[in-house]
């Protein structure tokens, strides 16, 4: 009985692990299926999930507009004091005074992709984009104005 | 037809012709030093390229192919690097030994090199006790092992190194008992007459079930002495980060990962040697035109592809199998490996008694 369970022990191990070496060898003899990303190679093909965040962007329309109010509540959301807003007063053609952005500083050095400040905006200025190239060989290159200059808040966006 | 054996032939008499015996002794020696670390040298490159090619493509990746054509310069420019490295020596380090290590595992590589038949007629020692030689010095590469492990004065250095004790001092047996089985069917000790009894075809084949046991348990045996996964407890990255070379930078390390592949090749080559007919093309029994066919390959690339086919078979291991535990590493040997190997050395013994091998 002893001398049955260690053959069929021995038989057992050995079958198991040509099994696992038949499937390694599968994979050796079959090297068209590389599931590995060619970067920077295909770097032009190179397609990102949906949800990867990478930094914060400002989008502007082609007449160099933004939705951005000012209103501070994605600075208030961030938790490590990412954004830093800087307001402005525009006066409108009816003489009225407006409060605008001057300076939409965005630190991403410090920033943690954590999504709160784009949940925070109610005018949707704000966006993550899959960007993940950051190295620079400056930190002050980092710190970013997102707004672009002389552009100016959207008509109709309070 | 030049092949090694006439270099060999011409150069040594080309050198009596010149010198009188003892200086051309002398010279003679100094060609093999420098054959030999040019060898090591080589083979260091080759195989650790080799194996991360093996292992990338095992992993379905590609491997190194940065630097130059499929990155074939991978390791010439990593052990640039090595070379310009620091090798550092831990303060509380015991400084002798410490240093001393890394070349008494290089040097026991080095003298396992001796009896290894490369090509016909090409060998640097024809030992009457070939194989006893070589299992009493694969022995010594714990020392090495243990200086290391011990003189880094860390102790995941001496972890590992007491793993390594262990793990070679038992699996050396059955080692030695799946050699013994050729040694008992070859009846001698000495390489070339191994090599020359498998004339007719390979151990492997005429020896039949016995010799192919005893393959499979050389293989496992040898895989786990040179301290390589799934036996790499030595130097489990997991658990001990490197083992017995933690401490180990620079040339020193890289002294301590050539010796690793160099004993790859060796003990691929010593069972190429004993099972798959070292040198000797592939004969088979009495086809005549088909043995003068196999004949024309010459007999060096004979031996480099069978070295090399068991050294992919290795990495094959590496590759596959996750790492054992240390109880399961000795259950295995002790309650397995030994008392098969045992039972089959008398099976061999039997059938070399009665020839029933072909």
């Amino acid at each position: 009985m002893f001398l049955k369970d260690y053959i069929s022990d021995v038989v057992n191990g050995v079958s198991s692990l040509l099994k696992g070496m038949r499937k390694t060898g599968y994979y050796f003899t079959h090297s068209k299926e590389i599931i590995t990303e060619q970067y920077p190679d295909n770097r032009a093909t190179l397609k990102l999930a949906d949800r990867f965040k990478g930094e914060v962007v400002m989008p502007h329309d082609e007449n160099n507009e933004h939705t951005c109010t000012g209103c501070t509540a994605c600075e208030l959301a961030c938790p490590n004091g990412t954004i830093k807003i800087i307001t402005k007063f525009d006066i409108s053609p009816e003489g009225k005074k407006k409060k605008a952005i001057d300076a939409f500083i965005y630190r991403l050095e410090m920033c943690t992709l954590c999504n709160l400040c784009i949940t925070a905006c109610p005018s949707d200025a704000i966006k993550m984009v899959p960007n993940f190239e950051h190295s620079v060989f400056d930190r002050s290159k980092l710190t970013k104005i997102l707004n672009k200059p002389g552009s100016k808040i959207k008509e109709g966006i309070e | 037809m030049l092949s090694l054996e006439s270099i060999t032939k011409t150069t040594q008499d080309w050198l009596l012709a010149k010198f009188d015996p003892t200086i051309a002794l002398a010279i003679e020696c100094v060609i093999v030093i420098v054959l030999c670390i040019t060898l090591f040298a080589i083979l260091g490159l080759v195989l650790v390229l080799l194996e991360r090619k093996v292992a990338a493509r095992i992993q379905i990746r590609l491997g190194p192919n940065r630097v130059g054509p499929g990155g074939i310069f991978q390791t010439a420019a990593d052990t640039l690097k090595l070379i310009m490295k620091e090798g550092l020596t831990p303060d509380s380090a015991d400084k002798f030994l410490f240093n001393l290590a890394p070349f008494v595992v290089m040097m026991v590589a080095m003298l396992l090199l001796a009896p290894i038949a490369f090509a016909r007629n090409f060998q640097i020692w024809d030992i009457n006790i070939g194989v006893l030689y070589i299992s009493s010095i694969s022995s010594l590469s714990v020392i090495g092992i243990l200086m290391a492990g011990w003189a880094s004065n860390n102790k995941y250095s001496l972890l590992g190194a007491m793993r390594s004790g262990a793990q070679i001092v038992s699996y050396e047996l059955s080692a030695g008992f799946a050699v013994l089985t050729i040694v008992v069917l070859t009846g001698s000790l000495q390489i070339s007459d191994i090599v020359a009894a498998q004339e007719n075809g390979w151990w492997l084949f005429k020896g039949h079930i016995p010799v192919i046991i005893a393959f499979v348990l050389y293989i496992i045996a040898v895989t786990a002495e040179t301290n390589r996964a799934p036996f790499d407890l030595a130097e489990a990255e997991s658990e001990l980060t490197a083992g017995f070379h933690t401490e180990y930078s620079g040339m020193k390390f890289a002294l301590f990962f050539l010796a690793e592949y160099i004993n790859i090749f060796i003990v691929c080559a010593i069972g190429a040697t004993l099972f798959l007919g070292g040198w000797m093309p592939l004969h088979i029994g009495h086809w005549e035109s088909f043995n003068h066919i196999m004949d024309y390959i010459p007999s060096s690339i004979w031996f480099m592809g069978k070295t090399f086919f068991l050294i992919f078979v290795i990495m094959w291991f590496r590759w596959t199998f996750p790492r054992l535990r240390v109880d399961q590493l000795l259950n295995l040997e002790w309650k397995y490996l030994l008392p098969i190997s045992l039972f089959n050395l008398l099976l061999v013994t039997v059938i070399a008694i009665m020839g029933w091998h072909f």
